[in-house]
């Protein structure tokens, strides 16, 4: 399933919903778009819910990487929110499951930025 | 098992949609050769990886270039092979992704997947002066614990990259 993106206003923060698969082509380039957009929108406090993401690839995780670093760099912020045990598991073979900052209730992802 | 051997070789064009095409052919393959959801994950995720690299650091993206792309099923493993059209390379010239200075690193963990994934994992100079990724997977054992092929093999993440 091709990858889906939406995003909402929770005060401060921005949650972007994801639903699919965030792979090597569209997916990836989806997820940059996204981002790339809300920091040049000034929303740098960003929250990635991952619940509807059930498949991963390498390209794919160095996209959420990339994300991360590209919004410390801006002064903002990039967490993770509702891993599925696919994407769970990948982060933690990966080692990036210390590097995110990953929640499972979307109320604490965003009090976090406070 | 009891798998008869089989051979699939099929050629796909260096383009992003030969990634999808290559697992998808990959997974039908390793279902009906009875492996477990587990498994098929593990070997769709190896062959996507597989193909990326030959797509991407292989080929270098060229469209005049292939992919060649075979699969054995044997009486106990299913084996693939990837072979690109590029010019090589040594897999002790990979960086560790897992080290503390690449793990903020936006590519290079493919390798590395593969060869947490499957139980066999090599590469090799290619026919065509390209890479040739070697990459095995044993065949689930057919007992009655209800395991359905579900297994360890190549959960542990392997030393280096």
């Amino acid at each position: 399933m091709a990858l889906r993106a939406t995003h909402r206003d929770a005060g401060q923060a921005t949650v972007v919903d994801l639903s699919g698969k965030i792979t090597l082509g569209e997916g990836s380039a989806l997820l940059r778009k996204t981002v790339r957009g809300l920091l040049d929108d000034k929303r740098t406090h960003i929250v990635l819910n991952l619940a509807d993401v059930d498949y991963i690839d390498s390209s794919g995780i160095g996209e959420l990487v990339s994300a991360y670093t590209t919004a410390k760099g801006r002064g903002g912020e990039l967490k993770l929110l509702h891993l599925t045990k696919k994407v769970h598991d990948l982060l933690q073979l990966t080692k990036l499951y210390t590097v995110f900052d990953v929640y499972t209730e979307e109320s604490a992802a965003l009090s976090s930025f406070q | 098992m009891g798998t008869d051997p089989k051979h699939l070789e099929i050629t796909l064009e260096t383009q992003v949609e030969s990634v999808n095409l290559a697992e998808e052919m990959c997974l039908r393959v390793a279902e009906a050769a009875g492996f477990g959801e587990d498994d098929c994950y593990k070997i769709g995720m190896s062959v996507r990886e597989g193909v990326i690299n030959a797509f991407h650091y292989g080929n270098q993206e060229r469209p005049e270039k292939k992919i060649h792309l075979t699969v054995d099923l044997t009486g106990d493993k299913m084996i693939i092979h990837v072979l690109d059209e590029g010019t090589g390379f040594t897999l002790a010239d990979v960086p560790n992704p897992l080290a503390e200075e690449n793990l903020l690193s936006t590519s290079g963990r493919g390798i590395f997947l593969m060869r947490a994934f499957m139980d066999e994992f090599d590469v090799v100079p290619g026919r065509t002066g390209g890479a040739e990724i070697v990459m095995a997977k044993k065949l689930p054992l057919q007992d009655n614990t209800g395991t359905n092929g579900q297994s360890s093999h190549g959960a542990t993440p392997p030393q280096g990259a």
